[in-house]
């Protein structure tokens, strides 16, 4: 008779295999890392810049300059750079983040010779039209009065201007910083930025030589530096001083809260312990905030935190939406968890459970060829290699009861850190 | 193109099983055949509070999460007017763990009276948190019953309004659970690192002696077809206007569903789609256009939503989406443009199959449609229509007595900052 009270016994979770890409560096400088996978249809090409700020940390003008890549050419319009790419099937991404602008392709193997001259093109010959840049800003404009109605929304710009002030990261979009944007500044950043001695080419897929000597003859023998590298600023912070900050919004149904502070970073060596810690807490569903705060309480729909790392710093944060009854309840649990997770030594079946719910995931996230390309890319804009996931998996494998209280006491603190509540507070 | 062998157990119970050994994981998808239109209309949003509820214990196993996150899983589900479906994905070599916890909660629940008061608080905010403290979070809580008369799809999957999910009882939630999961309501996919054999053994050894119960009968009403336009017009605190016009589509199953859907795509798949062009792009007339189909598997709802600039009047605006779909009814469309929408939909099938989760998805889901062979059948249905297929969709579907129009108009901004 089967007995279902008894659970099958568990095996032991491998580590992860990661693809170690091979390494190019073209004549013209530019750094090409390639996950080779002849069985894969699709090629995906990451073009990444190094975000550089001179003068200025305006980000604002970064993430237009991104997103008006594709926008027109010398030789191409806006609408023929689309239906080229459309045609193809294929899509081409701008994506921005703190610390790069990325422009990725996707495309069918098949397809590939097609698309890559409109890249090429993008990349050497983009001039920003000005009809392009007024529909830019008149449609981020009325995108913005939207997003500023959802209290979520509210609460990460005041989380990220008072953790960042007016740094690259603490730069919140305006409408007064939308019009100030314009054509001169957005070509200087891309004469600046866009060019191969600031690009890395990550080439995943079915790389065959083929596939290399086109790259090589688009991407390094035609595509040539415009200017030197100097005069990169690097970000300044404000002092940080952990305030509360209120938002009253007289009709909200919901309160959005998000707490946390500056924190380190993926180089330092606590940052995998740090992971840990933070799963335990509030990184998984069911961790002890969800458990608590949703499982328990029924005081929201999903709670969660992270520490997140950046080029210049890293920040740990906690953010959910509760009901506005119980915002001060909710603010109550989570100074409790702090505390408990300083004060009392975690059991250790609690340990073994985010040991292994970090190795399983960990394992998860490896599905497709592009999945080794995304776990070098994590690591490789910190002058990291590979080895950091050994590291990583052997700190995870090793953790201890007395380790998670020490890393809780040394980075979580509730008296520490910035309360942001938009919403009501009872 | 997904390969997968099949069986099914004594009690009803199919298991389709897709092995891919490039990977160390596994996944184990469980579909049941219920949704939101199984619903009766006094009760709605019960198969979603419903699935909340197989996370709080089964009968034999205290808590599900926790022995998942011991082997290193993880496991979600969602609802929606169809069906319900829940995945787990975990290291190949702690699959029975997922048939253990799958199977006990297939064979009975706990009924925690614990589970059923937080949860109903839990799912309370979450209509809170998506459908009412966000802009236009209820379009769909008005949407659906201005185009659905008499079909179930009049409601949402969370539901009317909180009132049934805050009065829900234990009577009700037990009655739910015996009518519709039951093992011959019900299809497994387990995809990965996984082998036939091994699937069938611990299937046979974890599911057979579920016992079958009569599958319900599903008796929903048709929707009558319409007869005249419908309209709402709403003013509410937001700061845009916005634009929404659903008309009645074929269903999921219905030859005419790719044409339909390859329809949306030329409205605004990409950014060199028509709406997109020519109504954000080579004039300043709209923020934001998009057209898409709702995915439902019975008769099925085409919508066309835009947010015009401020300086637009609304009625001109609406007349100006209107005109595009009437170029899709008196213009036939050139062949290289369905050609670039077909090309698309094969590079998305691409990364539709990249992870295994995806796949066994995709299988549950074609197989509850009728077969899971009809998945690796998709692609060709697509690449089969014609230009006049378009044209005799477009004007099937674009008349104005097949529209159900919602228009939100921003109250007057009373916050002075």
């Amino acid at each position: 008779m089967l007995n279902r009270t008894v659970a099958p016994s568990r095996h032991d979770i491998q580590d992860i295999d990661l693809v170690q890409p091979d390494e190019v560096v073209f004549d013209n400088g530019l750094r090409v890392f390639i996950f080779s996978a002849p069985t894969q249809e699709l090629i995906k090409a990451e073009f990444i810049f190094q975000n550089i700020f001179n003068g200025s940390e305006n980000s604002l003008l970064h993430t237009c300059a991104s997103h008006m890549l594709k926008e027109g050419t010398k030789t191409r319009t806006s609408a023929q750079i689309a239906e080229e790419i459309d045609f193809y099937g294929a899509y081409l991404m701008p994506e921005y983040s703190f610390d790069q602008t990325a422009l990725t392709l996707y495309s069918l193997n098949k397809h590939l010779g097609a698309v890559l001259p409109v890249v090429h093109d993008i990349l050497n010959e983009a001039i920003f039209p000005e009809a392009e840049l007024e529909t830019y800003i008149r449609n981020n404009k009325q995108t913005l009065q939207i997003s500023l109605q959802k209290n979520e929304y509210v609460a990460r710009r005041l989380f990220f201007k008072n953790l960042f002030g007016e740094s690259r990261y603490g730069r919140i979009p305006t409408e007064e910083a939308y019009d100030k944007l314009n054509r001169e500044d957005l070509i200087a950043l891309y004469q600046k930025q866009v060019q191969p001695q600031n690009c890395t080419l990550i080439l995943s897929g079915n790389i065959t030589d083929d596939v290399l000597k086109q790259i090589r003859e688009l991407f390094d023998v035609q595509w040539t530096n415009t200017e030197n590298l100097d005069g990169i600023m690097k970000p300044e912070f404000p002092v940080f001083i952990p305030t509360t900050v209120l938002d009253e919004r007289a009709d909200a149904l919901q309160s959005a809260i998000r707490l946390g502070m500056p924190a380190i970073n993926r180089v330092h060596p606590d940052f995998p312990a740090i992971q840990f810690v933070n799963t335990l807490l509030g990184g998984y569903f069911g961790s002890r905030l969800m458990r608590n705060i949703r499982e328990e309480k029924g005081f929201t729909y999903s709670i969660g935190s992270a520490f997140a790392s950046l080029q210049h710093t890293g920040f740990f944060t906690i953010a959910t939406e509760v009901g506005v009854d119980s915002t001060q309840a909710t603010l109550t649990e989570i100074e409790k968890e702090l505390d408990i997770l300083r004060d009392i030594q975690a059991t250790e079946q609690e340990i073994a459970l985010v040991k292994n719910y970090i190795l399983g995931s960990i394992l998860g996230t490896i599905e497709s060829i592009f999945s080794h390309a995304d776990k070098f890319k994590a690591v490789y804009f910190y002058g990291l290699d590979l080895s950091y996931y050994t590291r990583y998996n052997e700190i995870i494998r090793n953790m201890t009861a007395a380790d998670v209280q020490r890393v809780a006491n040394t980075y979580f603190d509730y008296n520490n850190l910035l309360k942001i509540i938009v919403g009501k507070v009872y | 193109m997904i390969k997968y062998q099949r069986f099914t157990l004594d009690n009803g119970l199919r298991v389709l099983v897709h092995e891919d050994h490039t990977t160390a994981m596994a996944c184990v998808n469980i579909l049941y055949d219920v949704g939101a239109r199984d619903e009766s209309p006094d009760k709605t949003g019960f198969a979603h509070l419903f699935e909340h509820l197989m996370f709080g214990g089964s009968v034999n196993i205290p808590n599900y999460d926790t022995p998942l996150q011991e082997v290193g899983g993880e496991n979600n589900a969602f609802t929606s007017n169809d069906i319900t479906n829940y995945y787990i994905t975990l290291p190949s070599a702690n699959l029975e763990t997922a048939f253990w916890l799958e199977s006990d909660r297939m064979l009975s629940l706990a009924f925690s009276e614990q589970s059923l008061e937080v949860q109903r608080n839990v799912v309370c905010e979450e209509f809170k948190q998506r459908y009412l403290n966000q802009p236009y979070g209820d379009v769909w809580l008005r949407l659906r019953p201005l185009a659905y008369k008499e079909h179930p799809y009049r409601w949402a999957t969370i539901g009317k309004e909180l009132r049934p999910i805050e009065e829900a009882t234990m009577e009700d939630v037990k009655a739910f659970f015996f009518e519709h999961y039951l093992p011959n309501n019900a299809i497994m996919v387990v995809a990965g690192d996984v082998t036939f054999d091994q699937v069938k053994t611990l299937a046979e050894k974890w599911f057979a002696n579920i016992p079958a119960r009569s599958k319900p009968e599903r008796k929903l009403p048709r929707e009558p077809k319409q007869l005249a336009p419908r309209r709402e017009e709403v003013y509410a605190d937001i700061p845009v206007n916005s634009i929404y016009i659903a008309f009645h589509g074929p269903g999921r199953t219905d030859p005419d569903y790719p044409v339909m859907d390859l329809l949306s795509d030329i409205l605004s798949r990409g950014s060199s789609s028509r709406l997109y062009r020519a109504l954000v792009k080579d004039q300043p007339l709209f923020s934001e256009v998009n057209a898409y189909v709702c995915g439902s598997i019975d008769p099925n709802l085409i919508v066309i939503e835009g947010k015009p600039l401020p300086h637009m009047d609304m009625a001109e605006a609406e007349k100006l989406l209107w005109n595009q779909l009437d170029i899709l009814k008196s213009e036939m469309m050139k062949e290289t443009e369905l050609q670039k929408v077909k090309n698309k939909i094969e590079s998305t099938m691409v990364f539709a199959e990249l992870s295994i989760l995806d796949r066994a998805m995709n299988l549950a889901f074609f197989e509850v449609l009728g077969d899971a062979d009809l998945y690796n059948q998709e692609v060709a249905k697509y690449l089969a229509v014609t230009p006049s297929d378009i044209q005799r969709i477009a004007r099937e579907i674009f008349t104005p007595d097949n529209s159900s129009t919602l228009i939100y108009y921003a109250k007057e901004q009373k916050h002075a900052e």
